[in-house]
């Protein structure tokens, strides 16, 4: 059974999604869902479970898929993932999950995100209660962020009884999920919004437009607001910028800028004020998840759309499913090649990219092949819009006003990897703001870890 | 949701209101700005804190219709709700970190040009308070957009105005003042100038000249304000600073005033740029809201 291909799923077809932000995957139906499940070999010693960060039971929610028992199948993924829905859309599958499963040594791995995902799709359909709240233990714990990582420490923690007050920087909870990611990977109203309804019925409190460092300090929150604990999930958001000429013209955006009008302030809508500049020809620098949503995002504006990316295609940090999404929409990919200056007019505007081809030389210590310029290669694209999308890096309010968080050099916050203890007490922190730019699944990860250790720290110190 | 308890018209398209956000209120120091978004369709609108009051709970500000958004923010009365109301944001304002019997021995002058007076008034009544005497300079087109005067008398200021038209106290900008002022005598260390960019950028020229410290405090177009998306990046020196979190302030002598009063226009809307057309040519009227 297991050779049989894999069930593929439905989407929407390229030529028309280009003018749409609905989800380009359309998902399983149950038969397709039973269908795909039955290439699962449910194996004893499941290696696609070792490579999952949150450890799902991968084999025992797919064997009651495999008999259409999806209730048990999201009892069981609820066991260990607070957004299935989210994950199972996002996660890079094929080098986590999918990368280990067995039948994709000869064939194609079993389609686990597209279960997961379907299986908590119609759980969400069928208001099927995954929630288990344990009495008010009379505990208080600030989480600081409501992305992945805050939202996981949230819930686990509300789940054992303690009071939870979401602190959000934003006017809307989902960090990434809502401002970062489109709408076409993963809908807001439907999938987003849900899941932290879900939180505020089991009694999580999310405070949104308080940004902690301005509006109140950590030290405020466990000194004078009664907090027993913090947790900080205040990702990564601050973007980076290569630092060369024109790089301020006025057509040049950070990725985080273009996506947040995009998708926050929903500018691709008529009826919602924040504008959106996309002109005619868009470069998009970079390679990853965030280069291809801006991509993606500028290609649905209706701008011809190139990814520059100064590596080779088999390089591309992005995971392979949205690179093949990208080029079936029409992205021009132009990799080995670097941007080297912007191309400005007189009152200020982009007029084009300066780039260099570059060609790959010696393995550098990460054992990737280091990208050398090719002598004389130089050469204009004529673009008026340029999008950076370079990375990310955690933003310094909160290390700056909290004395005695310490944080490395990358502007990381320094916590221990099993419990997320930083070098304060009574402070945990996890996700991107620990890690730099990860995933949403490490950032749950991390979250749900230390929940742990905070529920042990303050049950511990009751007795 | 935050509540809109006091709505007044300072002058022709200048208006202030006081809004319940009792979390800003306890927090914000002068310098900072507050982002508004009025409803769910509505965007991000910084502006900067005018003034504050914990015990009430209360946070002022004062702005000017330029575009749709300040326009339809108009229209909202006591009793209306914004849904949003994020802050303090930003850096406060550098001399609230200075030794107070220090800058008690400094002499200081506010420049504040249009709607750029609001942002002003919070530095003063701090300093004031703590006993530093200050001067304040206001321009503004004519006489009906002088705002804030009286109020900033009361605090104790000196306070000279002058309107582009002469059609009240003197006539002229308030880079003329200044020099005269200067040039009169007044020895200061310190130059505070808050206004449309133009004006900032020809009180910094002025200072220059006399090798004066000078601050002023940026308004470039922001999105998040909390650091997330670089719209608001200047070029200070040879560095990029981010306006929102490094900012609004800066050193006025080494801020490219050319580039950001470009990119400032980078998102006006028709109707912002009908006003800001029919503005032109004046110096010290417009608003902090930015004019070619
Ligand atoms: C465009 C884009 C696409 C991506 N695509 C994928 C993908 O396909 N798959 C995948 O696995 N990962 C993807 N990622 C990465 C993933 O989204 C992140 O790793 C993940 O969201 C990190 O979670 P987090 O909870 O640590 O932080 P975030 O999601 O960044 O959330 C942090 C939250 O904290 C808030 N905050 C920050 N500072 C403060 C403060 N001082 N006070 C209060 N609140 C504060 C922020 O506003 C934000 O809401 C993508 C990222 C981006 C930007
Ligand atoms: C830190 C800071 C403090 C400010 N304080 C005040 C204040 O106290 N009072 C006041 O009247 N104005 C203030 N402004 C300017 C105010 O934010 C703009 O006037 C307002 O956003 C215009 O919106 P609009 O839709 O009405 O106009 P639009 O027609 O959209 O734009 C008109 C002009 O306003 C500016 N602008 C537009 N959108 C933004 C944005 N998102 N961020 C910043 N500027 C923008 C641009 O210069 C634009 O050319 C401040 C701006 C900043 C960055
Ligand atoms: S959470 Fe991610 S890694 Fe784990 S099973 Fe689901 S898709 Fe795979
Ligand atoms: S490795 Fe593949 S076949 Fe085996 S249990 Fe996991 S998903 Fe099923
Ligand atoms: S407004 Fe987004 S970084 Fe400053
Ligand atoms: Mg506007």
């Amino acid at each position: 059974m297991s050779k049989a291909a894999r069930i593929p799923v439905r989407e929407q077809c390229a030529k028309a999604r280009v003018t749409n932000f609905d989800e380009v995957c359309l998902g399983y139906s149950l038969e397709e869902a039973i269908a795909e499940a039955a290439r699962c070999l449910n194996c004893k010693n499941a290696k696609c479970v070792g490579d999952c960060p949150v450890a799902i039971d991968i084999p025992a929610f797919i064997s009651h898929v495999k008999k259409g028992e999806i209730t048990e199948a999201a009892k069981v993924i609820a066991k260990a993932s607070a957004l299935p829905a989210v994950c199972g859309r996002v996660c890079p599958q094929e080098s986590q999950c999918e990368g280990k499963c067995i039948v994709g040594i000869k064939g194609e791995a079993v389609a686990i995100g597209k279960l997961e995902r379907f299986v908590a799709d119609w759980a969400r359909e069928n208001q099927v209660d995954t929630a288990e709240v344990e009495p008010k233990n009379g505990r208080k714990v600030a989480v600081i962020g409501s992305g992945p990582a805050g939202l996981t420490c949230a819930g686990e923690l509300a789940r054992k009884g303690y009071e939870i007050t979401v602190f959000e920087a934003l006017h809307e909870p989902g960090g990434v999920l809502v401002y970062g990611i489109p709408e076409f990977r993963l809908p807001k109203e439907t999938v987003v919004k849900t899941e932290i309804e879900n939180l505020k019925k089991m009694g999580v409190k999310i405070e949104t437009n308080v940004i902690i460092g301005k509006t109140v300090t950590i030290d405020e929150l466990l000194n004078e607001e009664g907090f027993d604990a913090v947790f900080i999930g205040s990702g990564a958001g601050l973007p980076k910028f290569m630092g060369i000429s024109g790089e301020n013209a006025n057509g040049v955006f950070s990725a985080n800028e273009f996506l947040t009008r995009n998708n926050l302030m929903k500018a691709f809508k008529e009826e919602y004020s924040t504008p959106i500049k996309v002109g005619k020809r868009v470069a998009v620098v970079g390679g990853g998840n965030v280069a291809m949503d801006a991509a993606r995002t500028a290609a649905r504006l209706g701008a011809e759309t190139h990814i520059v990316y100064r590596r080779s295609e088999a390089e591309l940090p992005a995971r392979v499913e949205e690179v093949h999404h990208a080029k079936e929409e029409g992205i021009i990919f132009d990799v080995l090649t670097n941007p080297t200056e912007i191309l400005v007019d007189d009152k200020g505007w982009v007029t084009g990219l300066k780039c260099i081809k570059m060609e790959l030389g010696e393995a550098d210590a990460s054992g990737r092949r280091k990208p050398v310029e090719v002598a004389n290669s130089e050469f204009v694209m004529e673009v008026d819009t340029v999008i950076m999308s370079l990375g990310t890096s955690p933003n310094p309010l909160i290390s700056s006003t909290t004395q005695g968080l310490e944080i490395n050099k990358w502007q990381c916050i320094v916590a221990d990897e099993e419990t997320g203890l930083t070098s304060r007490e009574r402070v945990y922190a996890g996700g991107d703001a620990v890690t730099g730019a990860a995933t949403v699944i490490l950032a749950m990860g991390a979250g749900k870890k230390a929940a742990a250790a905070i529920n042990e720290m303050l049950m511990g110190a009751k007795q | 949701m935050y509540k809109i308890v006091e709505k007044r018209k300072l002058a022709p398209q200048i208006y202030l209101m006081d809004v319940e956000a009792p979390r800003v209120a306890k927090s914000a120091r002068p310098g900072q700005f507050v982002i508004v978004k009025m409803n769910e369709k509505g965007e991000r609108i910084p502006l900067t804190i005018c003034d504050y009051d914990a015990d009430r709970g209360t946070v002022t500000i004062v702005f000017q219709t330029l575009g749709q958004s300040t326009v339809e923010m108009a229209g909202y009365e006591v009793g209306d709700y914004f849904t949003d109301f994020a802050g303090p944001l930003g850096e406060a304002s550098e001399f609230i970190y200075e030794d107070i019997a220090e800058l008690k021995q400094e002499r200081l002058v506010f420049v504040a040009g249009g709607v750029g007076t609001a942002p002003v008034y919070p530095q003063v009544k701090w300093l004031q308070q703590q006993g530093v005497q200050v001067d304040v300079i206001i321009g503004a087109r004519s006489q009906d957009f002088v705002i804030l005067e009286e109020e900033m008398k009361a605090l104790g200021a000196n306070v000279y105005v002058t309107t582009d038209d002469g059609s009240y106290s003197r006539k002229g900008l308030v880079t003329d003042v200044l020099k005269g002022l200067i040039d009169g005598g007044a020895a200061y260390d310190h130059v505070i100038a808050i206004g449309p960019m133009i004006m900032m950028k020809f009180v910094a020229k002025l200072t220059k000249g006399y090798n004066i410290k000078t601050t002023i405090s940026l308004n470039p177009i922001m999105v998040d304000g909390t650091g997330m998306c670089g719209a608001c990046r200047v070029s200070v020196g040879d560095e990029i600073k981010f306006a929102c979190v490094d900012g609004p302030e800066f050193d006025g002598h080494l801020v490219d005033f050319d580039e950001a009063m470009r990119r400032q226009a980078m998102y006006k809307t028709e109707e912002g740029r009908y006003k800001l057309e029919a503005e032109k040519g004046s110096h010290t009227g417009g608003c902090c809201g930015g004019k070619q």
